[in-house]
């Protein structure tokens, strides 16, 4: 009897703790070798075969499809530099400098990588569209209501989740590579 | 007392596995990977354009709609891939997936360092069996080894602006992703 009631309960906890890590680590994104510089998070081996298991079973759940490591690399952000996590009835400012790259895009996502319903049909600016000041810096007011210059709309959800791509970019390429780039800062402006 | 934290020790020892394990079986098990979003809107060893993502739709999470896209699945059961793709005017990238989604290879139009991107795709054994000489003649010519007999060529093309979409999807549209039978 004893025994019985020893293996049920030992059975319970292995299923709660490695059923509830898994979810955990799915849902939370745990992988290896990431690469964060600021508010900024990076996985460039999730571009290679290299990919960690964790990073491997997060895609196969998720159904996206990671950025090629010969293609570029995507930095993902969920708060600001202060680690305030994204709000979409708050205004955030990025700006600064991106590293090296021929291209780069940033994007808003909803958490489970949707883009955002809003009134001007704006999800992402790119590089060159970008308006830029005369030193070549930018800022990007993300916000839910309108802004002048870069006004990237939140459309007022909950959380969001921005991805700044750079493409043909020696960032993450050479193994090894901390050093830490010229990413823009994120700085939170007040919540409405 | 002992013996309550025997089983407790043994429980969580368990659990371990069974994290592993699940975290291991996940890319078998997953209904909704990339590929299979896919298969139901694209036929096989044809280049398809991808329509790009809304708010309200979207075939994969995470895509970037400054790109358009265009996806060749394939299967190298019956012979080699030849992939031709025109490069667009700012920026083209080709990303080769294996069934489970993991990016095996990628190269920009700027690493092509040609005004087309070609490339042949098959499996390592097509490769071993390829002709000596033919290997030879090919120096120039691009091989690529495909760890998995299906998966996906994604093909994109960047739009630097919006009204430079209808671009981008020109050049993509003149993509191929042909099968080449084998040699008798």
């Amino acid at each position: 009897m004893r025994l019985l009631f020893g293996s049920l309960f030992t059975f319970l906890i292995a299923a709660a703790v490695g059923l509830g890590a898994t979810w955990l680590t799915l849902t939370r994104g745990v992988a290896f070798g990431s690469l964060t510089i600021g508010a900024w998070t990076a996985w460039p081996k999730s571009g290679s075969v290299d990919i960690d298991p964790y990073a491997r079973a997060k895609i196969a759940r998720t159904g996206e499809l990671p950025t090629g490591m010969g293609d570029g690399v995507a930095f993902y952000a969920r708060g600001d530099d202060a680690r305030n996590s994204f709000d979409g009835r708050c205004a955030f400012l990025i700006s600064g400098m991106t590293p090296a790259a021929r291209y780069w895009t940033i994007t808003l996502y909803d958490p489970d990588g949707k883009l955002v319903a809003n009134a001007i049909d704006r999800h992402s600016f790119t590089s060159d569209e970008i308006v830029r000041d005369n030193s070549g810096n930018f800022a990007i007011t993300v916000a839910p209501l309108a802004r002048p210059g870069n006004w990237l709309p939140t459309g007022g959800v909950d959380k969001f989740v921005l991805v700044l791509r750079l493409y043909d970019t020696p960032i993450g390429v050479s193994t090894g590579t901390t050093k830490e780039g010229p990413m823009p800062s994120i700085v939170r402006k007040g919540c409405s | 007392m002992i013996r309550a934290l025997l089983w407790i020790l043994s429980g969580l020892l368990l659990g371990g596995i069974v994290h592993l394990s699940t975290v291991l079986a996940m890319p078998q098990a997953a209904k909704l990977d990339a590929y299979s979003r896919l298969a139901p809107l694209t036929p096989v060893n044809a280049m398809v354009p991808l329509p790009a993502p809304t708010a309200d739709t979207t075939i994969m999470p995470y895509m970037d709609p400054a790109f358009a896209a265009a996806v060749c699945r394939y299967d190298l059961s019956n012979g080699t891939i030849k992939l031709t793709a025109p490069v667009s005017q700012a920026y083209t990238s080709v990303t080769f997936y294996t069934r489970k989604s993991v990016a095996y290879y990628a190269i920009n139009d700027r690493a092509a360092g040609r005004r087309t991107i070609e490339l042949d795709l098959m499996t390592p054994e097509q490769h071993a069996d390829m002709p000596e000489e033919e290997d030879v003649t090919a120096a120039d010519r691009l091989i690529i080894e495909s760890p998995s007999t299906v998966g996906l060529i994604v093909l994109r093309a960047l739009a630097p602006e919006p009204g430079l979409m209808p671009m981008a999807r020109r050049a993509l549209a003149a993509a191929k992703c042909q099968l080449q039978p084998p040699p008798q």
